[in-house]
């Protein structure tokens, strides 16, 4: 259940279109669920699965937005 | 399944086209007719931004955090609803629109607190960090000023904070400016030396915003308590970067800032300890908001988006703080392995290692910062860097007149890259090196002559 939670998160990256959010988004999510690979306390699993859920909704609705306001690229991309 | 028909939507949208600037821009009008879900139209909407720049301007890489910060998502995602639906004014007691407001900011209230381990009735929300000192140092000085008439601060403080002690000088108090060390920091005997019988109030920055140092807060909180005066911070640079907390460092006073910590603009707040009880005479008069000490509608979507700010700052501190060191040592590892003649200002240790300022020698600072214009940085403070003269920071702490007109303050923040700071450290040793190349006063050095014993005539 983590893993398609995790596939989905990664699904999402390309479409965030700031790069500095997008690049935060990529690392960050990554690191979280790297941190956060040994716990084995299923209530634990359960807050933290939630906050996932709660997450990715957040990351859904902001990218929306960003695609409206979207502006040019940085010079490094 | 629903989140996948949206993911769906969301990325068969064509992604941002690159629009000619002098075009007339088509408004997200013509657009409507595809109505798609969450994902729409993703199509330009008003672009501010220099007109006139051609096709396709690349935006630079934004290594300035101290000046501002970007406004986190999650902080953004908590704001709308109370700009769009939720749109009543807190203090209205009698319906529903503001009972849900009003929940809204104390929710926030209590965000905030819990950041700097305060209780929430000891935060007052204020239009950002410059009212919170004003009302601070102003408000102090005011109530108790048939005992105490001298305040002690610092030459490094924040403009807000050396402009509202001038003022209080032309009210009849006396005011000592502490001077700081070469490090940056300052002296604790002096302190202790500087107090006066009739001392009411001591303000110090926590993380100066032009070198980053970190001054001894616990120390001079203990001071100040063993000798009864109030203590009054501007932790505006160290709020949710190092861990502060009011008790343990024996605070009395705080002034917090939206912007600087991925919040809104135009939002700050002030702690005011309650035990002891710390008084202030209000600066705003009004209805009696907040206490009574800072009347006005306290402004709902930018104080939920303080209140956001602070709780992601809580949650994410270990692990930016962790991020910004290591990717800091790695800029300045590299500039300084690079170039020579580099001078870091401010302590080593002592400091937060996101604000990083540096001077080059025998290159002028502004050309310096002409020619890295791929990237946003300053030289100094927003506030200052209208005038000509070289930062008061940066002339408190010593340095000669030519490395404090050459210096460059880098910032790093949770949203930087590795790509950004390697692209950033690249340009500048490139640059550096092409303008050492053209300074006359370079050769010289490369001569082996002593600058210092030149005698320049006079034209």
């Amino acid at each position: 259940r983590i893993l398609k939670c995790y596939k989905l998160w990664h699904i999402y990256e390309p479409v965030f279109l700031l790069f500095t959010f997008r690049t935060y988004a990529i690392r960050r999510i990554r690191d979280a669920f790297r941190e956060n690979k040994n716990i084995t306390d299923s209530e634990k699993i359960e807050e933290l699965v939630n906050k996932a859920k709660a997450n990715l909704e957040i990351i859904h609705r902001q990218v929306t937005i960003g695609q409206l306001y979207s502006t040019q690229k940085l010079v490094i991309e | 399944m629903l989140l996948w028909r949206r993911l769906a939507a969301l990325r068969a949208a064509p992604g941002p086209r690159r629009l000619s600037v002098a075009a007339p821009r088509p408004g997200p009008g013509p657009g409507a007719g595809k109505a798609e879900a969450a994902g729409g139209r993703a199509g330009r909407g008003p672009v501010p931004g220099p007109s006139g720049d051609g096709d396709g301007a690349l935006r630079p890489l934004y290594m300035d955090v101290q000046a501002t910060t970007p406004l986190d998502p999650r902080v953004l995602d908590s704001m709308l609803p109370y700009l769009t639906a939720y749109y009543g004014n807190p203090h209205s007691r009698t319906h529903a629109y503001g009972w849900e407001s009003e929940a809204a900011v104390e929710k926030a209230r209590r965000q905030v607190a819990d950041l700097i381990g305060a209780d929430s009735r000891e935060i007052i929300f204020t239009s950002g960090a410059t009212e919170s000192n004003n009302m601070a140092i102003k408000g102090v000085a005011r109530f108790y000023k048939s005992r105490n008439k001298h305040i002690i601060t610092t030459q490094t403080e924040h403009k807000c904070v050396l402009d509202s002690c001038r003022s209080l000088e032309a009210e009849g108090f006396r005011v000592t400016y502490l001077p700081v060390q070469k490090n940056g920091l300052i002296d604790l005997k002096e302190l202790e030396a500087a107090f006066q019988p009739d001392t009411g109030l001591v303000s110090v920055m926590t993380v100066n915003n032009e070198i980053g140092v970190k001054q001894p807060i616990h120390d001079i909180g203990e001071i100040c308590r063993a000798r009864k005066v109030f203590f009054h911070t501007d932790a505006a640079q160290a709020i949710g970067k190092i861990p502060m907390d009011v008790n343990d460092m024996k605070i009395d006073l705080m002034s917090i800032s939206g912007h600087k910590i991925y919040g809104p603009k135009g939002v700050g707040a002030v702690y005011v300890r309650r035990r002891p009880r710390v008084r202030l005479e209000p600066l705003q008069s009004g209805g009696g908001q907040e206490r009574g000490l800072r009347s006005g509608t306290v402004p709902t979507p930018l104080a939920v988006g303080l209140g956001a700010a602070c709780e992601v700052a809580q949650q994410e501190m270990e692990y930016d703080h962790k991020r910004i060191s290591q990717l800091a040592e790695r800029l300045v590892t590299k500039i300084m392995s690079e170039v020579p003649d580099v001078v870091m200002n401010g302590d080593r240790e002592h400091r937060y290692p996101g604000c990083i300022n540096l001077s080059f020698a025998y290159v002028e600072g502004e050309s310096l910062l002409m020619a890295l214009k791929d990237v946003a940085l300053s030289s100094g403070s927003a506030c200052t860097s209208a005038s000509l003269e070289p930062s008061y920071v940066l002339r408190a702490i010593g340095t000669d007149e030519d490395l404090a007109h050459s210096s460059i303050r880098f910032g790093i923040g949770r949203f930087t890259t590795e790509e950004e700071v390697d692209y950033t450290v690249q340009k500048c040793i490139q640059h550096v090196k092409r303008l050492r190349e053209m300074s006359p006063l370079w050769e010289m050095v490369q001569d082996g002559i002593d600058l210092k014993s030149i005698k320049w005539t006079q034209h």
